[in-house]
């Protein structure tokens, strides 16, 4: 299995993950060398075989929905790149 | 001081032999001393200093802990209040952690005294802690080679006696290998043993922190501040922690360890093969019965945990967005734009690369051929575990296939990297525990011996170390320059 460095950039815009254009080329042959390492799994017939998602195979515990946060907005916004009035701010979405 | 072991340093304290201050004066003057190793990322002079200061205080009004005014390093993918937590990416330099990881907590209740923060692989991607942003760890045994990943600036501050213990973080090996390949002890406890709240996650299904130590003795002191239910961490697990140091002495007479052949295969280097069967002996004379058992499906571990992992990765590493914390690109244009460039500019190669193969992985059309198999082999692994650990108490092993390589020998080939890993992750894929002891050297580099038990058995696999670290001197070797 061998990807091309067109799929490689398609891959990219979806992980909105930006790769400089001269890298491109090695990421295509290193991810396709993984790719072929991954292909052993297709020897193996796991037709009847279950997934597993977690080690425990547990259900998610629930608990009591009871405020147990306290307010730090104060502190989460003190790490922001860019608040105002207590909010995030981002480049504009809607014109 | 730097030489005593976990016991010996609390005793001293107690004793008033010497205060905490100066142990932890000590450990600093070393860490600076010993700069060039690149163990660090934050050292964190004036909080050890200060929490050295009440330490002693505690220890004075007889309120003390056993890890009471001992000077602890913390691998940096636990977040630290107020203090730089970095991931050793470049995404996260200028993040300060807005809370501790409940391990932090317990440290800090305990009355531990944090030193600073350990370089590692950046998101914990990486087994030779050449990935991190802050640059490579040198191994003390030998400055051109790697100390192993990601949790290598931990091994080497334990193995250079930079300080009395520290932490780690294993999602597919990165507390053994460090641990075998500088030549100290480390354990992986059970998935959902240690609190994963405020431990950076890279693949939420594998990751688990645990001790990394001189010896199994102090393992156990330190398992025992770290272990423990978290209703914070909705997958720890809700069981009662056992005394780990009660234990460590029961005889090993009737032990049943299993030796999987797939390990024991002709692949196995053949002094690594000789030097572990050495370790083996030694069991033997302790009074346990050798048997062969067989893991089918252990070679496809490297496949279904370079899906499953890269698959939580990708999912994971998409709140690094530039919005909250962590890295902003300069000047975006648009949304997107912010996204794409921050994350871009933030993460390094390593990472971006499992994030594309994740992505890949998940996308629609390969999420069957590539997710849902790597799920399914991953219970045929786990099985193969569970079947074998019914014949025998514990499974023995290599961790490495060899002693520690050179500083940039695998980095041209992430493929020949991953292979590195192929005795560790199934452990990983299974949720079982795991610990790495020293076990002989080969070229003068330490190497490890890896013993696996059942789920929630780390009283057992502590004990079996100690059993072997009471028989060997291993365990207390030290690098040259380091002593």
């Amino acid at each position: 299995m061998s990807l091309t460095t067109n799929d490689v950039n398609k891959i990219a815009h979806l992980a909105r993950l930006g790769i400089d254009a001269q890298d491109t080329e090695s990421y295509a042959k290193d991810l396709s060398g993984i790719l072929d390492l991954m292909t052993q799994m297709s020897e193996l017939n796991t037709d009847a075989v279950e997934p597993m998602a977690h080690p425990m195979d547990q259900a998610q515990r629930l608990r009591a929905d009871n405020i147990t946060e306290i307010n730090n907005r104060d502190k989460f916004m003190s790490i922001a790149p860019q608040t105002e009035d207590g909010l995030f701010l981002v480049p504009k979405v809607i014109e | 001081m730097h030489n005593k072991s976990l016991k010996e340093l609390s005793i001293g304290l107690q004793n008033k032999e010497f205060s905490s201050v100066e142990l932890t004066q000590v450990f600093l003057n070393r860490i600076k001393q010993h700069q060039d190793l690149n163990a660090f990322i934050t050292i964190t002079e004036e909080i050890a200093l200060q929490s050295a200061k009440e330490a002693d205080i505690r220890i004075a009004n007889k309120k003390t802990d056993s890890l009471t005014g001992i000077p602890v390093a913390q691998k940096d993918i636990f977040c630290t209040l107020d203090v730089k937590t970095s991931c050793g990416s470049m995404m996260l330099d200028n993040f300060n952690a807005p809370y501790n990881a409940t391990v932090i907590e317990k440290f800090n209740q305990a009355g531990a005294v944090m030193l600073g923060k350990l370089n590692m692989d950046e998101f914990a991607m990486g087994s030779s802690n050449e990935t991190s942003y802050y640059g490579a760890v040198k191994n003390p045994w030998n400055t051109h080679k790697v100390p192993g990943g990601s949790s290598g600036g931990s091994a080497v501050a334990v193995a250079a006696k930079l300080a009395a213990f520290a932490t780690g973080t294993d999602t597919g090996g990165s507390i053994r290998q460090p641990a075998a390949l500088c030549g100290i002890t480390g354990l992986k406890p059970t998935y959902g043993r240690v609190s994963r709240f405020g431990m950076i996650a890279y693949a939420s299904s594998l990751d688990q922190g645990g001790p990394m130590t001189h010896s199994a003795e102090d393992a156990a002191i330190v398992l025992q501040t770290m272990a423990g239910f978290d209703p914070k961490d909705s997958t720890s697990v809700d069981l009662p922690v056992p005394d780990y140091s009660a234990t460590l002495n029961q005889p090993l007479t009737g032990l049943k360890i299993g030796l999987p052949k797939e390990f024991f295969s002709d692949d196995l280097n053949a002094e690594m093969a000789t030097k572990l069967s050495a370790a083996i002996d030694e069991y033997r004379k302790l009074g346990a019965e050798i048997k062969e058992v067989s893991m089918p499906n252990l070679k496809l571990a490297i496949p279904a945990y370079y899906v499953i992992a890269p698959a939580e990765c990708s999912a994971n590493l998409s709140r690094f967005d530039g919005v909250r914390f962590g890295h902003r690109c300069e000047n975006p244009v648009d949304l997107t734009d912010l996204y794409t460039r921050s994350r871009g500019e933030g993460f390094g190669k390593e990472v971006k690369r499992r994030i594309l193969m994740g992505t890949y992985a998940l996308s629609t059309g390969y999420y069957d051929a590539y997710y849902v198999k790597a799920q399914k082999i991953r219970r045929l692994i786990s099985d193969d575990f569970k079947n074998a650990l019914t014949e025998v108490d514990v499974i023995m092993g290599p961790v490495t296939p060899t002693p520690a390589f050179d500083i940039g020998e695998k980095m041209s080939d992430p493929v020949e990297m991953y292979l590195s890993d192929i005795y560790t992750i199934a452990i990983n894929l299974a949720g079982l525990p795991a610990l790495s002891i020293p076990a002989g050297f080969i070229n003068e580099m330490p190497i490890g011996l890896q013993i696996i038990g059942n789920y929630f058995t780390e009283a057992h696999l502590l004990n079996i170390a100690h059993q072997y670290q009471q028989v060997t001197n291993w365990h207390q070797q030290t690098p040259k320059g380091f002593a």
